[in-house]
């Protein structure tokens, strides 16, 4: 018995080796590796910069004199807002932020050119979402520093000290764009991981169909089970690596929190590679060419997980056959996870019912695609 | 050679669909023998030699291979045999020694028996300066003798070749038979399929299949007198004329 497992072992380990070969010695596997998720992440900050530009804002303006006037034109002249709506009651408040027509709404008080002149010391208020606290962050400091010049350019006008206080109120609203580092940045890891784990799993093994290697394999008294194995073990060891690397580009780059436990975020995410891992070989099942390998991994993941995990559309205003069809796409869950996990703090107890479906939908694939697995040719 | 039998197969038959590949073949194939696989692209001995192999689950028919069953002891007739396919059995991203070091490991050798019989297949091959080399950069004559002697590394009783010297000149090809007798002088038994009609001459005994028959059996110099001619070659487009398959 002893023997039996020493043998297994430097069966497995002569098995690893070679897998962790072939992947440092392609440059199209280290750039999809790597390539893929660094991208992702900068793409993505790219974007988040833009979006700071012309950021939609509403007024709420209680007074309607000609400071007011003037303040807004300002707000409206910097390049960072465009005021997409001036509201007449507090009431609208919620439903531009809940439209997304705003992301930050300004309150002016009443009186306030007669506020400023006596020198009563008027209170803007600013809402943000903060939903995606970074964004409200900027945005309310940009906005901020625009009040500011105002305040001094007032000086000149009226020839008193106007004092302006300024109360920045952040809320947590509903964001339906869904935009911003932390929807993103789980959709990215739902995406990456799924897209590289089934990519090169099913790659790596119809590869070895086309070469003939594939029979030797199997010719060979390694078990098919122990190949599937050593097949996996690489790459989900890579795929950790990946999911650091993105965690870490996250925190660093787009300032994104990690609030709950790291532990539990990594032990969420190997089952979730483990789930694309199985997805990969159910992949090389069906098909015998590198080609046709790649185009099922993109086509068959990439557009599901992108449209049903949430993150670009929310599955909410979707067609009730979509949303149905979402239910069985493991990134949803996974991603519902990270965000939880992530953003909000939370611990398994949240989280438990979400971790076990994807705990049945793993064991499911694994049950399925290692049947499917050709011990022998056809 | 010895009357010991290594490979036996009663009316084995593979259909694919309604295409019967190989057709009810009957053969007996003797320990430490060589024996030859002859025919066109196309005849089925790839097929053939894949269920042999545990690759390929037989329609019908009976075999047996180093006393196991091809249906049961699949599992066990991995353990016994060495396998060459018919594309390039290597890793060619992968250096020589590497190569070595991953077939010997899943053929379930220990480090010791790997460093070992790795030495000392670098040194029959006269490799020991190139083992850091790619096999991708070796000639492909290099490559041949080199998955060759991978096969044979872990020992098996019995090694499968398909068509191992394909693409290469005659002189290469000497230089692997060279290979494949030193193998059968230590008792290994040599299953070689071949469509190079002076490699049938090397064989102990050889089979010609066409269309997925066997249409003939025989040592080379009894399957000559029986045609009445002086080369296999000849043999061969006797039995072959009547071959529907163009492959
Ligand atoms: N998996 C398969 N499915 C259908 N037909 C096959 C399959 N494998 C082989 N064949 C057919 O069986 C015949 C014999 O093939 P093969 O055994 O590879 O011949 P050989 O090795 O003698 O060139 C060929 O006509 C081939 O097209
Ligand atoms: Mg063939």
């Amino acid at each position: 018995m002893n023997a039996t497992i020493k043998i297994l072992l430097v069966q497995m380990k002569a098995f690893i080796t070679k897998e962790f070969y072939h992947v440092f010695r392609d440059r199209k596997s280290l750039l999809l590796l790597f390539g893929l998720p660094i991208a992702q992440i900068l793409l993505f900050g790219f974007a988040l910069t833009n979006e700071i530009k012309n950021t939609k804002i509403a007024v709420y303006d209680q007074a309607g004199d000609r400071a007011s006037k003037r303040l807004i034109q300002r707000v409206e002249a910097s390049k960072y807002f465009e005021v997409a709506a001036m509201l007449h009651n507090p009431a609208e408040i919620e439903g531009h932020f809940k439209s997304g027509q705003a992301r930050l709404v300004l309150v002016i008080p009443a009186q306030f050119e007669a506020d400023l002149a006596r020198q009563q010391e008027p209170t803007l208020q600013i809402i943000t979402d903060g939903s995606d606290p970074n964004t409200a962050n900027t945005i309310t400091n940009y906005l901020n520093n625009i009040i500011q010049d105002f305040q001094t350019d007032q000086k000149g006008n009226l020839q008193v000290r106007p004092e302006v206080r300024i109360v920045p109120v952040m809320r947590m609203l509903y964001n339906p764009q869904l935009k911003g580092a932390p929807n993103f940045v789980p959709g990215v890891m739902s995406l990456v991981l799924l897209l590289i784990c089934v990519m090169m799993t099913s790659i790596s093994i119809v590869r070895e169909k086309e070469l003939g290697t594939m029979e030797v394999l199997l010719v060979s008294p390694f078990e098919p089970i122990l190949v599937i194995l050593s097949k996996a073990i690489p790459y989900l060891v890579l795929s950790l690596v990946n999911l650091t690397l993105i965690l870490v580009l996250s925190v660093v780059l787009l300032e994104m929190p990690i609030n709950g436990s790291l532990l539990l975020l990594f032990g969420i995410s190997t089952i979730y590679i483990i789930t694309s891992l199985s997805l990969g070989l159910l992949i090389s099942s069906v098909t015998d060419s590198q080609q046709a390998a790649m185009l099922l991994s993109l086509m068959g993941m990439m557009l599901p997980t992108m449209l049903f995990t949430g993150f670009m559309f929310p599955i909410e205003n979707m067609p009730i056959p979509l949303q149905v069809i979402s239910h069985v796409v493991p990134a949803r869950y996974y991603y519902v996870i990270v965000k939880a996990i992530m953003i909000k703090g939370l611990g398994l107890s949240a989280i438990w019912k979400e971790t076990a479906i994807l705990v049945g939908m793993t064991i499911f694939l694994l049950v399925v695609s290692w049947r499917k697995f050709k011990i022998r040719l056809e | 050679m010895t009357n010991t039998i290594s490979i036996r197969a009663n009316g084995l038959t593979k259909k694919f669909g309604t295409f019967v590949a190989t057709d009810h073949i009957t053969f007996e194939v003797y320990a430490g023998e060589i024996f030859g696989f002859l025919g066109a692209n196309g005849a089925g001995k790839t097929t053939a030699m894949r269920m042999l192999c545990g690759l390929l689950e037989p329609t019908s028919g009976e075999a047996s291979v180093a006393g196991y069953d091809v249906y049961r002891e699949a599992e066990s007739i991995k353990k016994n045999i060495g396998y060459m396919s018919q594309k390039f059995s290597l890793y060619e991203d992968l250096t020589i020694q590497e190569n070595i070091r991953f077939f010997g490991g899943i053929y379930g050798l220990s480090y010791e028996g790997i460093r070992q019989k790795g030495n000392q297949l670098l040194a029959d091959l006269g490799l020991q300066s190139k083992a850091k080399a790619l096999v991708g950069d070796l000639p492909l004559g290099w490559k041949q003798k080199l998955a060759f002697s991978v096969a044979v590394l872990h020992d098996p009783k019995i090694v499968f070749l398909d068509e191992p010297t394909g693409g290469v000149d005659p002189v290469t090809r000497r230089q692997f038979w060279d290979l494949i007798y030193q193998a059968a002088a230590r008792g290994v038994t040599i299953f070689v399929t071949t469509h190079y009609m002076d490699e049938a001459e090397y064989c102990d005994r050889v089979s010609v299949m066409v269309d997925g028959r066997m249409d003939a059996l025989d040592s080379p110099q009894n399957l000559k007198e029986q045609f009445g001619v002086n080369s296999i070659e000849e043999v061969f487009y006797r039995l072959a004329r009547g071959a529907q398959r163009a492959d």
